[in-house]
């Protein structure tokens, strides 16, 4: 690419840095969790960052993200971070249960769950290392697979926090639980959360995560997260991201189901500079199901790039897919998802569509859906459109009288709307509601401190933080 | 109200309409019969603003304005109503929604502020009742899998809460049975005023029973051949078309 040296230094740095920290076999003081980091760090060292030229990637060029002199916190003290005082959330009726990471590391504020005494656990990664060495043997990096994927073998060579949450068995959690992740730097900063989240026999769980920016400085994040849910288990969770636009995230999850397990993920990204992210799904366990959906509003320069795997390994599961996008100015997009059914995964329901409108001529949409079929009673289907806002559509709009303007945002509303109707918590449905009206009208600024801190510029909360307590 | 003066327009190098001459005057309905395929709907298009058509030739006055410098938008502002004969469906936009907005729209135009969200739902419900809409039909997306005589229903309704000064149906009786067909033209009367005015296009004199037009025309071949009473449109009923070609 002219003018832009791509030498991945980064990668250099970051071999350095393992080295210097996890080098020595005594620096880990679990043995297995320093077995896996050298081993992803291995894959990392061989296959280098994602690069254009893998198939994957060929509509994603993070070789720019990559070209900065990052900082790598990793053992940042968060103690003295006073929680309130860098975010609010002010949704109106939204109780959560929140949980905050700054700079990829867990704030600690002493709070715990309301169910904490039926055995709901919510807390750092670092401290359930050393509390629950058990669930962390059967689950920990069971599913972030890395041999293939070189950024989730990265982050796990260096994972040392994030999120951990436990529900066991025939629990319900009555509260929401809010993940928050913000980045907040001077400097350029490279982080990697790592959350790992079980879900018992029976339990249900309503799970929100936010994604953050609270300045416009450049930020990289390279987050895995791994969520299992046993056997009739069920998981409501959605993903919110507003990221300024110097930002790049890339966000790998893997979900694994057991039988009858019930799954609905919901991505929703308002702003980025650069987003990836990737959805597995290993449908494990006869009757499991899993809703994936998603919708991306994108415009000037940002990129959207959603990556869908999922794997249909058992007998009578259902899938679906739903992803719409719209992009305008100079913003491009991928979609690619890839339906696997394997051979004993007969009586499997899948179904995959990817829509987007592309306001201007200069959008760019690369969509693949793609089925690969190994049992022979399946029903499957899978369909992508791109198109501009329909005309016939705009005119009848107009003819009431609603001007050209409005009536296009009427129409981009209407055709988010798909997926955002499908948030089954009111209090954030209405409000991502507000926010896509807010985004589509271009009143939704990147640099609010929160997804769902959506009051209007005006009334924007200001905040600071003291450098000196990080 | 209504002006138009030899109006000449194509499309793709077509000419569809050879030089059209209308007046419409307030208080007046005007029905515009003929066979399918002779300009009946481009004209009704051309006056609401479409920009498919190019207009060669003529102009429409409409109160004393040019029309065809106006947007599309502006045009419904300044009191033109359309009656599609092909509604469109617009999924995830609501009826309510997308009223309000509408409403809300020709208000600013005219200099008023919004109107109060109680005083908007009672003329939604007075307007509903008129046209016997039930409640569940208003909550839905605009037209979005309503049967033909839902969507000619509707447009009636949209018609009700913006109050046009003209309003153009276009084959507004077609798809429709007859009990749909009267309450619909029920519902016309009802908006008729001495301040207002009707163009209603129609293939068949059925509709003209229960909107009684005070003048009608004729449009074949891109032309108006024939203008007269409301006896005209049963002298068509009964002879056909090609009386008038002959």
């Amino acid at each position: 690419m002219d003018g832009i040296s791509t030498t991945y230094n980064t990668k250099d740095t970051l071999l350095k840095l393992f080295d210097e920290y996890f080098g020595k076999p005594a620096a880990d003081g679990n043995p297995d969790i320093g077995q896996l980091r050298r081993e992803a760090i291995a894959v990392f060292a061989q296959k280098g960052f994602p690069h254009t030229r893998l198939e994957k990637w060929r509509n994603t060029d993070l070789s720019r993200a990559l070209n900065h002199d990052y900082s790598f916190p990793l053992n940042p003290d968060n103690s003295g971070v006073d929680f309130g005082d860098i975010f609010r959330c002010d949704v109106p009726g939204f109780d959560t249960h929140m949980i905050a990471q700054l700079n990829g590391v867990f704030i600690d504020r002493g709070l715990k769950p309301a169910q904490s005494s039926e055995g709901l656990v919510v807390c750092s990664l670092a401290e359930a290392f050393v509390k629950y060495p058990q669930l962390i043997a059967s689950h920990y990096g069971k599913y972030a697979a890395f041999q293939e994927n070189s950024l989730t073998a990265l982050n796990t060579a260096f994972a040392s926090d994030g999120v951990f949450i436990y529900v066991p068995d025939n629990l319900v959690v009555s509260e929401i639980v809010q993940m928050v992740n913000l980045i907040h730097s001077g400097d350029p900063v490279f982080v990697q959360p790592r959350n790992l989240v079980i879900l018992g026999k029976n339990s249900s769980l309503k799970l929100v995560q936010c994604d953050d920016s609270v300045d416009d400085q450049i930020g990289f994040i390279n987050s895995v997260t791994e969520v299992v849910l046993a056997e009739n288990a069920n998981l409501d969770h959605y993903k919110l991201q507003n990221k300024n636009d110097r930002s790049t995230l890339v966000n790998n999850i893997y979900f694994h189901l057991e039988s009858g397990a019930n799954l609905s993920t919901n991505a929703i990204s308002l702003n980025g500079g650069l987003i990836r992210n990737e959805a597995n799904v290993k449908l494990n366990g006869s009757g499991a199901h899993a809703d994936i959906l998603g919708v991306y509003l994108m415009d000037r320069n940002q990129h959207i790039d959603n990556q869908v795997f999922v794997d249909h390994a058992k007998p009578d599961c259902t899938s679906n897919e739903m992803f719409k996008g719209i992009l305008d100015d100079q913003a491009s997009g991928v979609f690619n998802g890839h339906i696997l059914v394997q051979k004993d995964a007969q009586r499997t329901n899948a179904y995959q569509n990817n829509k987007n409108i592309l306001i201007s001529d200069k959008a760019v949409i690369d969509s693949k859906p793609f089925l690969e079929i190994y049992a022979d009673d399946v029903k499957c289907s899978h369909g992508a459109t791109v198109g501009q806002l329909d005309s016939e559509a705009l005119f009848y709009l107009r003819s009431r009288g609603i001007s050209i303007e409005n009536a296009r945002m009427l129409l981009m509303y209407a055709f988010a709307a798909e997926i955002v109707n499908k948030i089954s918590i009111p209090q954030l449905q209405l409000r991502i509601d507000d926010l896509v009206k807010k985004r589509l009208r271009g009143e939704l600024s990147i640099c609010e401190q929160c997804v769902l801190h959506c009051n209007s510029r005006e009334q924007k909360v200001s905040f600071e933080i003291d450098m000196s307590k990080i | 109200m209504l002006s138009i003066k030899n109006l000449r327009v194509s499309i793709n190098g077509k000419e569809i309409l050879k030089g059209i001459n209308l007046e419409v005057k307030p208080g007046e309905v005007h029905a515009i019969m003929g066979p399918n395929g002779t300009g009946k709907s481009t004209l009704a298009s051309v006056i609401a603003g479409r920009d498919i058509f190019d207009v060669e030739e003529g102009e429409i006055q409409f109160r004393g304005k040019d029309l065809l410098d106006m947007s599309v938008e502006d045009r419904a502002s300044e009191g033109i109503f359309l009656g599609f004969q092909y509604p469109v469906e617009i999924p995830g936009v609501s009826i309510t929604n997308f009223m309000r907005t509408a409403v809300n729209e020709q208000r600013k135009y005219r200099g008023l502020d919004p109107m109060p969200a109680n005083e908007f739902l009672a003329k939604m419900e007075e307007k509903k009742q008129m046209l016997e809409i039930h409640a569940k039909l208003a909550n839905r997306s605009v037209n979005e899998g309503f049967s033909g005589g839902e969507k000619k229903k509707n447009e009636i309704f949209q018609m009700a809460m913006l109050d046009p000064s003209l309003a153009i149906l276009d084959e507004t009786d077609s798809g429709l049975d007859i009990d749909a067909l009267k309450i619909v033209a029920n519902g016309v009367n009802k908006l008729r005023r001495p301040d207002n005015a009707f163009v209603v296009i129609t293939h068949y004199q059925r509709l003209l029973e229960y909107i009684v037009p005070d003048i009608v025309h004729v449009l074949f071949d891109g032309r108006i051949v024939r203008s007269g009473g409301k006896e005209l449109a049963i002298e068509l009923e009964e002879k056909g078309y090609e009386w008038i070609r002959a």
